[in-house]
């Protein structure tokens, strides 16, 4: 079977970004404590690839370690959300119109109500910047994306006849939810976390812009925009090369998610072949 | 549909209930104490305890948590602890500027969206479209106030087109001020009109799908008569759907495009009093961001369904 364009570029996106904060915790061009003032500010060269900043630090060593943390916050982020929001939907939807469920999904609804970034500001702003607080703020509102999405997945497989067979065999509702019904949604939850993912990473960067993410001198991506912002005149790469860093990454997950939403739904498979 | 409504607006009541004790409860979680904080290091005791009764700290939780819901609702946002001006005027004076820019936006990103939209659709498959959803995935993937900081470089700093900050006044005219919210409305429309086309574009193929399309074409209609007369029309409906939503993301997201361009919105206005610990004025813009948000959809959930019938029988 063939892979889609999708799924081999979005892929090859994520891969780079990747491999760049893998390698970061072995390697990098040059040590991002350092700073060489005499060198600051440099635009792109031989000897540092995307230049310096106004402490003279390599940009490109900065935005590989920024690539870690902008990953780390991202991928917890989405481990919360799932890791509490599908047990939910689960439940609520192995006891589907029972007061139970009803007050779980009342209360997605409520959370859905709320802006997000607002609340997330609110959050990190309480208890104080720091990359922790960023991952709870973001995680929070992936709990009611993937309750929602694995009740809506899981409502109409209760009434297919396997289940009813699993029923009849004896095996109790929640011990049918971790043993057919999660495997069933499985797809449906792949797709839609390589999307919080990607939320995930521009949620992040946007906290941090504000001051609200890590905390230097942890580098990360939205921080780097922030001190680039009064340089943009005379430095504009110092502006540039974190957003495309954040475009890439980005744009990695959002293709990789709609290649792998075409290539798990057997349904859109047969329609292409 | 007044059963309807009477039963969405009990579900906004409650959505606004249970969202003020969140954000009172996230609030009252916030270490330190506003009345030292205001005094600083040095303050006596009773003169911090004097502070704190005048400011209404030393009651109970809840009798502060009433006492704040009770002055919302009449209008009475408080005052603020460093300002010593009502809340009220505060957001009077800054909402001017966070409302027009968010429906800026909202306007930009529909003149955007909606021909993008239905040219992709109505060459589904073929370069135009491909080209179009290549826009929008990278338009999706591109943080909004990064492409404020581009919008800044080329338009104010090298073209010198458009100043890189600041707000001038509704008092300096409609022009000049629509003139310095334009790059901050195009910075957060981009993003939003990326998604509303292919919201558009989506909900038109599915209308192409439909009977009545093959009938309007049968009768004589070109395809693009048949899809503007019979196609946008059906597809509107989900495509308002996420307006509604937009309007509200729009009006939260202009928080950190404020911080780009130092526009006096709401945004700033959070950011300000959270680090002088200006706690009432927190909890109450934030509340007020929340009604907003809860009331445009609860509205587009009427409009819903007062366009389609079926709708009002569910839930």
């Amino acid at each position: 079977m063939m892979l889609s364009r999708n799924i081999l570029f979005g892929g090859l996106l994520c891969f780079m970004v990747i491999a760049a904060a893998l390698i970061s915790f072995l390697w990098t061009p040059f040590d991002i404590t350092q700073m060489d003032i005499p060198n600051k500010l440099q635009k792109p060269s031989a000897a540092h690839w995307f230049g310096t900043d106004h402490f003279g630090r390599d940009i490109f060593s900065m935005i590989m370690v920024g690539a870690r943390t902008s990953l780390a916050v991202a991928l917890v982020a989405v481990g919360i959300g799932m890791g509490l929001g599908v047990p939910l939907g689960l439940w609520a939807a192995a006891n589907s119109g029972s007061w139970l469920d009803e007050l779980i999904m009342r209360g997605n609804d409520l959370i859905f109500a709320f802006p997000s970034l607002v609340i997330a500001i609110l959050i990190t702003a309480i208890l104080g910047p720091s990359a922790v607080n960023a991952i709870l703020a973001i995680g929070i509102f992936n709990i009611p994306v993937f309750a929602r999405l694995t009740r809506a997945g899981a409502l109409p497989l209760w009434q297919r006849d396997f289940i009813l067979a699993a029923r009849v065999a004896g095996k109790s509702r929640t011990r049918i939810s971790a043993e057919h019904i999660l495997p069933n949604v499985a797809n449906l939850l792949i797709v839609q976390g390589t999307i919080q993912f990607s939320l995930g990473i521009l949620a992040e960067a946007g906290l941090s812009y504000v001051g609200l993410g890590a905390q230097p001198p942890t580098p990360s991506w939205g921080r780097m925009l922030a001190d680039a912002q009064t340089m943009v005149s005379f430095a504009p790469h110092l502006a540039l090369i974190p957003g495309l860093a954040i475009i890439t990454s980005v744009l990695g997950l959002n293709l990789l998610g709609d290649g792998l939403r075409d290539f798990l739904d057997p349904k859109i498979r047969v329609m292409r072949s | 549909m007044l059963r309807y409504t009477l039963k969405r607006a009990l579900s906004l009541g409650l959505s606004l209930v249970v969202a003020s004790l969140v954000i009172f409860f996230v609030i009252e979680v916030v270490p330190g104490d506003p009345a030292s904080f205001m005094l600083g290091l040095n303050a006596q005791p009773d003169t911090i305890a004097a502070l704190r009764s005048e400011l209404g700290l030393d009651v109970s939780k809840l009798e502060r948590y009433l006492s704040w819901v009770g002055g919302m609702l009449q209008g009475d946002f408080g005052t603020s602890y460093t300002y010593r001006t009502p809340v009220t005027e505060m957001i009077g004076d800054r909402i001017w500027v966070s409302l027009p820019l968010a429906l800026y936006a909202l306007t930009l990103s529909t003149l955007i969206a909606f021909p993008a939209g239905i040219y992709a659709a109505s060459r589904r498959g073929k370069p135009g479209d491909m080209a179009v959803m290549g826009a929008t995935q990278l338009g999706v993937a591109v943080p909004n106030f990064w492409f404020a900081m581009m919008l800044v470089l080329i338009f104010a700093i090298n073209l010198r087109w458009f100043s890189a900050g600041g707000f001038v006044g509704w008092e300096k005219g409609v022009p000049a001020a629509m003139k310095s919210l334009t790059l901050p409305a195009i910075a957060l429309a981009l993003p939003q009109s990326a998604i509303l086309a292919r919201v558009m574009r989506s909900a038109l193929l599915d209308v192409l799908g439909e009977d009545f399309m093959r009938t309007a074409r049968a009768k004589g209609l070109t395809r693009r008569q048949a899809l503007m007369r019979h196609g946008l029309r059906n597809a509107l409906i989900p495509v308002l759907t996420i307006i509604g939503m937009q309007f509200s993301f729009l009006l939260a997201g202009a928080i950190i495009i404020e911080q780009v361009f130092f526009l006096p919105g709401l945004g700033r206005l959070i950011f300000q009093s959270i680090s002088a610990r200006d706690l009432i004025v927190v909890e109450s813009v934030v509340m007020l961001l929340v009604f907003l948000v809860i009331l445009v959809t609860f509205l587009v959930d009427l409009a819903y369904a007062a366009v389609d019938p079926r709708l009002r029988s569910r839930t």
